[in-house]
């Protein structure tokens, strides 16, 4: 295990694992935590796995490594790697099974105060429009063809189909839609995965969110975003269900044969990985492309099943009530991009897993009503706490790619969480705060209880201190859908 | 053989045994239907959650067909194996019981054949997105052969 005296101190929020810890590592672990939270994160093995992720071909610069990093496979969640294109590799490790697992968050302008007496109907109708749980299919059904289009176009197919507005896409990361999505590299397997479950949550720590906008700390910033204090809003988290889940799978079994054949050395096996520019290589981008495109479609249906609840519960009694967009953005994701390694601009795919972009202002990735402040990054709280509003900085180009943290990341196992918390209690709990919940699985809920999660404010306080990300609004939460 | 969950920060894990390769396969899938919550039908074989009894036929249960893999070592071959389990449970709504194996070693690798049996399923608690190759090696212990393998959810 390695341990707090095994890193290099480079500030009260900065460490550093050298390159010369381990005989294979090709680039030095840059870790972005407290003391206090580096003392959480030792617990498991999201270090080591760190250091096997720096062995990957191809790396510039150094692996990052967030403050709500926990153990995942291959590369750990809360970390970030850069590979030079085109001869790097590209890891569906990097990625993770949740191609495009993400955050959407839409605002309003319903105060909090007006529209206390209909959050339990809103609750309620936001868990009939908007299916959770294990098992549980879509709200839209497509036919296998109809998906290779999903696949192809994301968010812009359901523009197409009256699902979205030209304001939704522009504010969502990449419009929506991955340019070379190959829906022809996504086995038939996988698409029967996904047909059924287009405009579903799933299960797990996927959720649906009512907050308040408790807190503004940059109100010039917020005004942009369309976020007014007081004032509710709503956030989405889900990703690529089954199909994403099975495009990882067919790809980490694929690549174990592609890692023999072109002679890269792996500490760990779901460290798989092909050259960017081989046939396996290409093949796993299209694919990823192709399931990233089906979350950006998933959650665009939710929100517009959202927004019909919305509409249910609000219209004729109370004025502002139309959901706005602020974003989109995703924290599972591997991208081609930019970025300036050793004072030379070079083209990398960067590998976030479990980590959110966080471009700054004047990107030209960014939508022009962004291009001023820098992108919003959405950082949800565990289940019943706080979530933050971030913005992007011209700093986190210089010290994470352009990456900020992406939630609290978790500290106890799911059984241990179970043994010690009962979710009948945890529902109780909540409800008493005034947080309504509507939950498919107890046991489920008592799996994501906020003691088993990091302290978000702590994350969050951390990457604005090492200037990655800045403040810019805090949101409380009023209402919890959960499969 | 047996199976018993252990701790993992985000995901399920598995330790699973048996007295021989052949009874691990049958044995990871009863832990990873216990681990799952998957409920059969009235009458159709008594598995999870019922933890480490055997599995038993019914007049319920029906062949459906024969499973084969093959891959370069025993490790993917039996992840190829329980993703099928998962794919059949998600799509299909079927569990298997009363597994029959045949597991060969060749020059090329390994390969599996499995007469399939399954059951109805009514429910399933917890949803299992994939079987991954994290920390899984198949060793020989004293228990015969182990291993651990861990499912993300």
């Amino acid at each position: 295990m390695i341990g707090i005296h095994n890193l290099t101190k480079i500030s009260d929020h900065e460490w550093e694992i050298p390159q010369s810890f381990r005989v294979d590592m090709r680039v030095p672990v840059r870790l972005f935590a407290t003391l206090e939270l580096l003392e959480q994160i030792i617990d498991d093995q999201s270090l080591e796995q760190a250091v096997n992720t720096a062995t990957l071909p191809g790396l510039v610069g150094h692996v990052v490594v967030m403050p709500d990093i926990h153990q995942g496979y291959g590369i750990p969640i809360g970390g970030v790697a850069a590979t030079e294109f085109p001869q790097g590799v590209i890891s569906p490790g990097g990625v993770g099974y949740d191609i495009n697992c993400g955050v959407r968050l839409l605002a309003s302008d319903i105060e909090y105060e007006a529209a206390l007496p209909h959050l339990d109907a809103l609750a309620t109708l936001l868990d009939r429009n908007c299916p959770s749980g294990v098992g549980v299919e879509g709200v839209v059904r497509v036919s296998i063809p109809e998906l290779d289009q999903i696949l192809r176009e994301g968010s812009r197919w359901a523009l197409k189909n009256g699902y979205a507005s030209q304001s939704d896409l522009l504010r969502t990361e990449e419009g929506g839609c991955l340019v070379g999505a190959r829906p022809d590299k996504v086995s038939e397997r996988a698409k029967k995965r996904g047909h059924e479950q287009i405009g579903s949550v799933g299960a797990g720590n996927h959720f649906i969110e009512v907050d308040v906008v408790e807190n503004i700390f940059d109100l010039q910033t917020a005004h942009s975003f369309g976020l007014r204090q007081r004032c509710l809003a709503l956030q989405i988290h889900c990703g690529s269900r089954g199909l994403g889940h099975q495009v990882c799978t067919d790809y980490v079994q694929e690549l174990q044969a592609a890692v023999r054949r072109y002679g890269i050395e792996l500490p760990d096996r779901e460290l798989v990985c092909a050259p960017m520019d081989s046939p396996e290589g290409q093949a796993y981008l299209g694919a990823m492309r192709a399931a990233a495109n089906f979350a950006f479609a998933n959650r665009q249906i939710l929100a517009h099943s959202a927004r019909r609840a919305f509409e249910q519960v609000f219209a004729g009694k109370l004025t502002g009530w139309e959901l706005r967009q602020v974003y989109d953005i995703t924290h599972n994701m591997g991208k081609i991009e930019t970025h300036e390694v050793d004072s030379k601009q070079i083209k990398v795919c960067v590998h976030r897993k479990g980590a959110t972009r966080a471009f700054g202002p004047g990107s030209s990735d960014l939508p022009a009503e962004y291009k001023n402040t820098g992108q919003p990054v959405l950082v949800p709280g565990s289940m019943g706490t706080a979530s933050w509003v971030l913005v992007g900085t011209s700093e986190s180009m210089l010290h994470s790619f352009g990456s900020s943290c992406h939630g609290a990341g978790r500290t106890m196992s799911r059984a241990r969480a179970k043994r010690e918390m009962r979710g009948e209690e945890l529902r109780r709990e909540m409800e008493a705060r005034g947080i309504r919940v509507r939950a498919g699985s107890m046991s489920g809920l008592a799996e994501e209880a906020p003691q088993a999660y990091k302290d978000v404010d702590a994350v969050v306080e951390t990457v604005c201190v090492a200037g990655l990300a800045r403040k810019v609004a805090r949101l409380r939460p009023v209402a919890v859908v959960k499969g | 053989m047996g199976f018993e969950e252990v701790a993992h920060t985000a995901d399920w894990a598995l330790r699973v045994w048996a007295v021989d390769l052949p009874g691990l396969f049958p044995e990871a899938a009863r832990g990873m239907y216990a681990l799952a919550g998957v409920k059969p039908v009235e009458g159709a074989a008594r598995s999870a959650p019922v933890p480490q009894e055997r599995v038993s036929f019914s007049k319920n249960t029906k062949k459906i067909r024969q499973f084969t893999a093959d891959a370069p070592d025993i490790e993917s071959l039996l992840v190829a194996f329980l993703s099928e389990l998962v794919y059949v449970a998600e799509q299909e709504k079927l569990m298997y019981t009363g597994l029959v194996v045949g597991l060969f070693k060749s020059p090329e690798g390994w390969s599996l054949k499995v007469d399939l049996e399954a059951a109805p399923i009514v429910a399933i608690n917890k949803a299992i997105k994939a079987v991954t190759y994290h920390n899984l090696h198949i060793q020989q212990t004293a228990r015969g052969y182990e291993a651990e393998i861990v499912f993300d959810v």
